[in-house]
């Protein structure tokens, strides 16, 4: 079932679906649990953290729609794909040894198993859809403590590895695809204002001096003294402002640069069409003007779901999945060039 | 730590990027951090370095000023003192007991909060409330028997002791 979800050429994330698809690519909510009876990750050894992925393994052996897989079983580049695929974290591939994933056929729900935290429980959905999602977290931890006691104390709410996670331990967060804001140097001023409300924003892709693609990820800082609903609601007043501000941006780039707007995403189509090296730097660039083409209707070919899939097909490891094998940076610069013009052959 | 980009301040400023799915770690001191969101022309993930601000924070209530405090070590997962003022992490729940002096000042900084407000388990939280039932019998008992009232006293002395008994009967007499 695994091998399944890291072959499949998509994502919850790049659906296309649900509430404001067009800016908004996925929402996650995430809780953090540890077993009492366990030291966490940071303090466990080999032993005590197969004692965990036992009883989880226990907990979930009925479970007829999640299963647990040990990373171990897992190679090397198909555990860089599932990164790729926002099942895991970065953090979730090193020492495979002692980590686990329990995860459902769609992908929807993840939970890491001895990331920093004995559990990390995730569901996924497209579009901005936060309360579906915590309630459905809510039902997965209230299964897991029928079986499990859970690590809590009255004042600091569940016992996490880091402070920062107490109380809550939840954390939410929504993927954004934000060129308006970019294009109209508004991003800058609106993230450090957010930052100052206790909003993380981060770029999904990046290297050293812009987030590449303008896929920009939102999530709350604070999980202590404020309850699930609060949290809940807060990220999803600001994604919707961040939404509805964005799409002002559009309006005004598609009344006042209408036609380099067109132009910028005819170009891309080309050169993804065409073009027989490919970096993932430049793909994801080309990628976003594309997406903002579509959106604001001067392209009318492609759909968003094909669009939001060659974000994850430029990815390296998932590339590498599909090729069956390691590829050197050349290699991958081809083979990338390759699947997005087959992908795209179809319109 | 000195900053990367400038290499003469303390880098007192943690980026953390993913770059093509790896975790890429910037350590910057605040100017330069500042001017590498002015060029990028917004914020990547300004996450200051906990664990320097944490045990700066520690040494402000001078705990680790006494040398042997550094030697205090967990008795079930192994964690020091001195490692858990270095990674600003806990290793177990033992350790918010043990290492926990001091937290409440550096939860108003992260979180503006020290007391959770959200969800309570019903496993753990059936404990919390038996054992807030408890103390508060115990503590009933202690004022009876200074005022010399004695049938309450004893009242109170059944009721404690029927308590213990289903403690020992649900949670196998384990410290609550
Ligand atoms: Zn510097
Ligand atoms: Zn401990």
């Amino acid at each position: 079932m695994i091998r399944k979800l890291i072959e499949e050429p998509h994502s919850i994330w790049t659906e296309g679906e649900g509430q404001y698809s067009e800016i908004v690519l996925s929402s996650r909510v995430r809780l953090a649990r540890n077993l009492a009876q366990f030291p966490f990750p940071l303090m466990q050894t080999e032993a005590s953290a197969n004692a965990v992925l036992e009883r989880l393994d226990k907990v979930f052996a009925n479970s007829k729609e999640l299963k647990l897989y040990r990373m171990s079983e897992i190679p090397e580049l198909e555990r860089q794909a599932l990164v790729e695929k926002h099942l895991i974290s970065p953090e979730h591939v090193q020492k495979p040894e002692n980590k686990g994933i329990i995860v459902n056929r769609e992908g929807s729900i993840s939970i890491m198993v001895n990331e920093e935290d004995h559990l990390r429980i995730q569901c996924f959905a497209s579009g901005l859809e936060l309360e579906t999602l915590l309630a459905q977290a809510d039902k997965i931890d209230d299964e897991i403590e029928k079986e499990v006691n859970y690590a809590y104390d009255e004042q600091y709410g569940y016992l996490t590895c880091c402070p920062t996670n107490l109380g809550t331990g939840m954390r939410v967060s929504v993927m954004m695809h934000l060129p308006g804001l970019v294009l109209t140097n508004q991003a800058g001023v609106i993230f450090s204002q957010l930052s100052k409300l206790g909003i993380a924003v981060r770029g999904l892709f990046g290297e050293g001096t812009d987030a590449h693609g303008n896929l920009f990820q939102i999530s709350n800082q604070i999980t202590l003294g404020q309850d699930e609903k609060e949290i809940i609601e807060n990220i999803s007043s600001v994604a919707k402002k961040l939404v509805s501000q964005e799409q002002a941006a559009r309006n005004y780039l598609l009344n006042n640069a209408g036609p380099q707007v067109e132009d910028k995403a005819r170009r891309a189509y080309g050169i993804l069409t065409n073009a027989k090296l490919i970096s993932s730097q430049e793909a994801l660039g080309l990628i976003s003007d594309l997406r903002l083409g579509k959106a604001l209707g001067v392209i009318n070919e492609l759909d968003l779901k094909t669009i939001n899939e060659l974000y994850l097909l430029c990815q390296p490891g998932y590339l590498q999945v599909l090729a069956k094998g390691h590829l050197d940076p050349q290699a991958r610069d081809i083979k990338r060039a390759e699947i997005i013009k087959e992908k795209l052959a179809k319109f | 730590m000195f900053c990367e980009e400038c290499e003469k301040r303390p880098a007192n400023v943690h980026i953390t990027k993913i770059v093509n799915g790896h975790k890429v770690e910037k350590h910057l001191c605040e100017q330069c951090a500042k001017k590498q969101q002015d060029v990028v022309g917004f914020t990547l993930f300004p996450d200051f370095s906990f664990a320097n601000f944490f045990s700066s924070m520690l040494d402000m209530d001078h705990i680790s000023s006494r040398n042997n405090i550094n030697q205090v070590k967990c008795d079930k997962c192994s964690m020091t003192y001195s490692q858990f003022a270095k990674l600003g992490r806990f290793g177990c729940d033992r350790c918010y007991d043990l290492f926990g002096n001091g937290l409440e000042q550096i939860l108003k900084r992260i979180h503006g909060n020290v007391q959770h407000t959200g969800k309570i388990p019903k496993r753990a939280g059936k404990a919390i409330r038996f054992k807030n039932e408890l103390e508060r019998y115990k503590m009933e008992l202690q004022k009876a028997v200074l005022n010399e009232e004695y049938e309450k006293a004893a009242e109170l002395r059944d009721k404690i002791k029927e308590l213990e008994k289903r403690k020992n009967n649900e949670w196998g007499g384990q410290n609550l």
